[in-house]
């Protein structure tokens, strides 16, 4: 009798853990992540040979309401088309039942860990700028994303800045234009035409979250969001998000041990020189009051531009001595070659009067 | 505005203020005369840095630039400009006036609008 060794049984574990792919065209290679309500796998597409990461709600779904959210997801994800939102390839159901999604594999890290890499700022602010662009995307399209944190921002090797897990994401409009578009979309499959009634039924603006559900990641989460007010969620929540996240990217920065990320907020470290615009910028986003808070996040992206380039942002009003020092930081070139000049005239002027 | 305009409207302005200079010099009754023609080389200056930015999208580029041409026409200023027993104004006119072509090819450089792409070009 032939004994098996535990990395044998660890692996025969493991295989037997993988979903049953059988009637799809997929081979499932490993488990990437698990949470919330399903399981990321990376997988093969068989046809395509290509690398891809396959959702599966693996919990347990009685009423088939999860497998409703799970395929709303789907369906959000593929009508939005943008460089920074991570692509949907396909959607179906495995032989028990179960229903799955693939998108595009990224390579890459999470932008929690990204930070802990030396990236100089203006880095850390170009990958926000392009995270708010995907974000803002979806916004014309009246997709709220409702769980924007840095652990769902993928930042690739080449760049590359792609929102994930839009789990919790919410179509805004009761009106027929954001509808259409996810209609649009999904009767285009021919595999998977169903009956207008039926499409209608699941795409109704917050089908499924009753008001007073709290859902979302608290450190991130909107005060009208925590309360449970989902009449009150809008563009305005997820810019409370996207400046949480400038928070902990501005923090992450500044802060001097970049292996232990600090919890407490920007104020408490205005010692270590964060700049009053930026901070400015973070704590507008972050307003309690949503009236306070950008409007949407177009504006967020043009204040940080803003910033890049030195001019004035509108968070921030600037008193006379930090209009100067900005003005003289932003030509400070022009303004050294200028007094170079200056001073050469006047040692030839002083020299030749000697 | 583009960059070939914007250097010679910066080489005009600074050329001149370049000439201005010259009160403060036993030439201050030539002024009328040494001002325009400063202007003069300032345009020609500027207009030579303002094709080159057009070329090279590159800040340093067009301020080295600036700084190599802006000296050859000093150079030249300076060699009309004999006073008698070999003497030319060298050090006065070619210290400065190298200076404000690194000024201008900034100027140009930072401020210049670029060029569109055009179609035979993509």
């Amino acid at each position: 009798m032939t004994w098996l060794s535990d990395k044998t049984i660890r692996h025969l574990r493991e295989v037997t853990n993988l979903p049953d792919l059988s009637n799809t065209k997929y081979r499932c290679l490993q488990k990437i992540a698990s949470g919330g309500m399903g399981t990321i796998y990376l997988a093969e597409d068989t046809l395509l040979h290509r690398k891809i990461a396959l959702k599966i709600l693996d919990i347990p779904d009685p009423d088939g309401d999860l497998a409703q959210r799970m395929q709303q997801e789907a369906y959000i994800i593929a009508a939005l088309e943008h460089p920074s939102i991570v692509p949907i390839h396909d959607v179906g159901f495995l032989p028990d039942g179960r229903i799955f999604y693939t998108m595009k594999f990224v390579k890459g890290l999470t932008l929690a860990d990204e930070v802990k890499k030396s990236r100089a700022l203006p880095e850390l602010l170009r990958i926000f700028q392009k995270l708010c662009e995907g974000v803002a995307f979806a916004h014309s399209h009246d997709v709220i994303h409702r769980d924007l944190k840095p652990e769902n921002i993928m930042v690739g090797g080449f760049g590359e800045v792609l929102v994930m897990d839009w789990g919790l994401a919410k179509l805004l409009s009761p009106d027929n234009s954001s509808q259409t578009l996810l209609i649009k979309n999904r009767t285009t499959d021919s595999d998977k035409k169903q009956k207008s009634g039926e499409i209608s039924s699941t795409l109704k603006t917050g089908q499924f979250t009753e008001h007073g559900t709290v859902m979302g990641t608290p450190a991130y989460m909107a005060p009208e969001q925590e309360r449970g007010e989902i009449d009150q969620i809008d563009q305005r929540t997820d810019v409370y998000s996207l400046g949480a996240i400038l928070e902990f990217l501005v923090i992450s920065f500044f802060s001097k041990k970049k292996s232990e990320i600090p919890t407490n907020s920007l104020s408490k470290n205005r010692q270590r020189k964060v700049p009053n615009r930026l901070q400015a910028i973070s704590e507008k986003a972050m307003s309690e009051n949503k009236s306070q808070r950008y409007t949407n996040v177009l504006d967020l992206v043009a204040d940080i531009e803003n910033f890049l380039n030195g001019s004035p942002v509108s968070a921030y009003r600037e008193n006379f001595l930090e209009i100067s020092w900005r003005w003289l930081n932003r030509y400070k070139f022009l303004i050294f070659l200028i007094l170079v000049y200056v001073f050469v005239r006047l040692l030839i002027f002083f020299l030749s009067n000697l | 505005m583009s960059k070939p305009l914007l250097g010679i409207i910066l080489g005009a302005v600074i050329g001149f203020l370049d000439g201005l200079t010259a009160l403060f010099t036993p030439e201050a009754d030539q002024i009328w005369n040494i001002a325009p023609w400063s202007s003069l080389k300032g345009i020609v200056v500027g207009l030579i840095i303002g094709f080159y930015a057009r070329k090279v999208d590159s800040m340093s580029k067009a301020v080295v630039f600036g700084l190599i041409v802006a000296l050859f026409f000093a150079f030249l200023t300076a060699l009309g400009q004999y006073l008698g027993e070999g003497q030319h104004y060298w050090i006065e006119i070619m210290l400065p006036g190298t200076i404000t072509g690194a000024i201008i090819g900034y100027g140009v450089q930072k401020f210049g609008v670029k060029p569109k792409v055009s179609k035979s070009e993509v």
